[in-house]
């Protein structure tokens, strides 16, 4: 297995009290995944995806990327977070440039590599903005060349699209899909969406919290584009609503 | 249009200074030695600025403010940077820092005379004290209140220190810099007229005790509204500048 967690836990001390982000978590995931870690807040899903990323790493258990233990961000893992974290002082092509200066790229070079990406996600016009006249929609795109620019092994998206409107959304839903499987990237998602989940994942780790911990893991058995209004896609949407316990059971009231 | 109307404004601000002016002139019985009327003032500075005394004197007291301010500015910021990324060890500075700071500059005037004469290094080290704490205490704000993501994002990157510092964090509280360089300029521009009106024999300051020795108050006037006018002009240009570099650094607005 390319990603191995095993019997993880991530517990803190808040105010003098520990607390339990996550208990007892297994999880394996294979090399190309794309992965959606699903649940309502407080499920421990984005403590869960820090600790895989490196940024807060796990309290018990052990977390493996491709047999080595995990204790700190890797520049071959990259995360997405939802408030884009670019750095608004540099241009559009310069945050994308940011994760190759330190790998001693020369400057045509970077800048081929920059171009490219932000090629790929539809942004050329805006090469010379500065993130704060964009979108929110176009900043995630940014953030998006940026990670794909250092050509990384995996993809960690902290719930990316959670600060954009509906419409934005599903059209970077779109997009990260088709870039997933053209770049051939390990993905690791947090949403609590769950047509978001069902849209994009290969498989859905789905969280409950309280404390948090993994309820089931569902394959999504969609390949390749979906369609989300198409009866497949509704049903595996129905499977995770009902593993919510969120279908509402029909009371019939017979007259007779 | 709105830079007009505020060139009007600045017109019309200065004539009802003129005139409230003329009118204490005209009502006072004061001797026209101790208080003089515009006109004489204005006399007054058109005589220093043709011989060529009030452009020696600037020359002297621009060179020292720009020595003492500079000096501050870069010192500060830099220790700013460091202590900011360094709480434990700034939690033991900042006691010191916070006991220093009200002392006014003037204070260590005696000690700085005695130290380095008469002279230029006195108003240097005054504006130096004077613009020191301020940068210090905003830059250490500053860096210490970054958005954290800015250094998560760094972190996954690969980018390590030193880089760090001129990539992210410099940049990052830089806004807040700016404003603490800003509010220092004033600072250090009212305690270059008090140090030179002790430890110096040319300047503004120095010509302030200068006209009063020879009782002469419209070079007295002549060169406070100098000082003033100065003091506005740096101001202006600061300001000019801080939205410059904003605009560069992506725009506040």
């Amino acid at each position: 297995m390319y990603i191995e967690v095993q019997n993880a836990s991530k517990t803190f001390l808040q105010n003098g009290k520990k607390f339990t982000a996550f208990n007892d978590v297994s999880l394996s995931i294979e090399k190309g995944e794309f992965i959606c870690l699903l649940g309502p807040s407080g499920c421990g899903k984005s403590t869960l995806l820090n600790a895989i990323a490196g940024f807060s790493p796990v309290t018990e258990g052990s977390v493996k990327i491709d047999g080595k233990e995990v204790k700190e961000p890797s520049v071959k893992n990259v995360t997405i977070f939802q408030n884009y974290g670019l750095l608004p002082w540099r241009t559009v092509q310069k945050n994308v440039e940011l994760g190759l200066e330190p790998k001693k790229i020369q400057k045509e070079e970077r800048h081929k590599i920059a171009d490219k990406y932000i090629e790929l996600v539809g942004l050329s016009a805006f090469k010379k903005s500065h993130p704060r006249q964009l979108s929110g929609g176009m900043q995630q795109r940014v953030s998006i060349a940026r990670a794909l620019a250092v050509d990384p092994d995996i993809i960690f998206m902290d719930e990316p699209f959670g600060a954009l409107d509906a419409i934005t959304r599903m059209k970077l839903q779109d997009d990260i899909l088709s870039i997933s499987k053209q770049e051939k990237k390990t993905i690791i998602f947090v949403t609590h969406d769950i047509e978001e989940a069902v849209f994009l994942a290969d498989r859905i780790v789905i969280m409950t919290p309280n404390p948090g911990k993994i309820k089931s893991i569902v394959t999504v058995p969609l390949k390749g584009h979906r369609e989300r209004t198409a009866s497949d896609f509704l049903q595996v949407r129905d499977k995770i609503f009902d593993l919510f316990n969120m279908k509402h059971e029909e009371q019939i009231e017979y007259i007779i | 249009m709105k830079k007009l109307l505020s060139f009007k404004n600045i017109v019309i601000s200065l004539l009802i200074l003129l005139a409230i002016w003329q009118i204490i002139f005209s009502l006072s019985s004061f001797d026209s030695a101790l208080f003089p009327s515009p006109l004489q003032a204005f006399q007054a500075l058109i005589d220093m600025i043709s011989s060529g005394v009030l452009i020696s004197h600037i020359g002297s007291s621009m060179y020292r403010f720009a020595m003492g301010y500079v000096s501050a500015v870069v010192t500060a910021v830099l220790l700013g940077l460091i202590l900011g990324r360094l709480p434990k060890v700034f939690q033991y500075i900042n006691p010191a820092v916070q006991l220093l700071r009200p002392i006014s500059p003037m204070a260590w005037m005696p000690f700085i005379v005695l130290w380095f004469g008469i002279g230029d290094i006195p108003a240097i080290v005054i504006i130096f004290i004077a613009a020191f704490f301020p940068v210090l205490l905003s830059t250490v704000s500053a860096v210490s209140g970054i958005d954290p993501i800015y250094l998560k994002v760094s972190k996954n990157f690969g980018i390590r220190q030193p880089h760090i510092i001129w990539k992210v964090i410099f940049p990052a509280s830089f806004p807040q810099i700016a404003n603490g360089i800003h509010l220092a300029l004033g600072t250090a521009w009212v305690f270059l007229v008090a140090g030179e009106m002790v430890g110096a024999q040319s300047g503004l300051g120095y010509l302030v005790i200068d006209a009063r020795n020879n009782l002469r108050s419209d070079i007295l006037f002549a060169d406070i509204i100098i000082i003033g006018l100065i003091g506005l002009i740096l101001d202006t240009f600061l300001k000019v500048l801080e939205k410059q570099i904003l605009k560069s650094w992506g725009g506040a607005d």
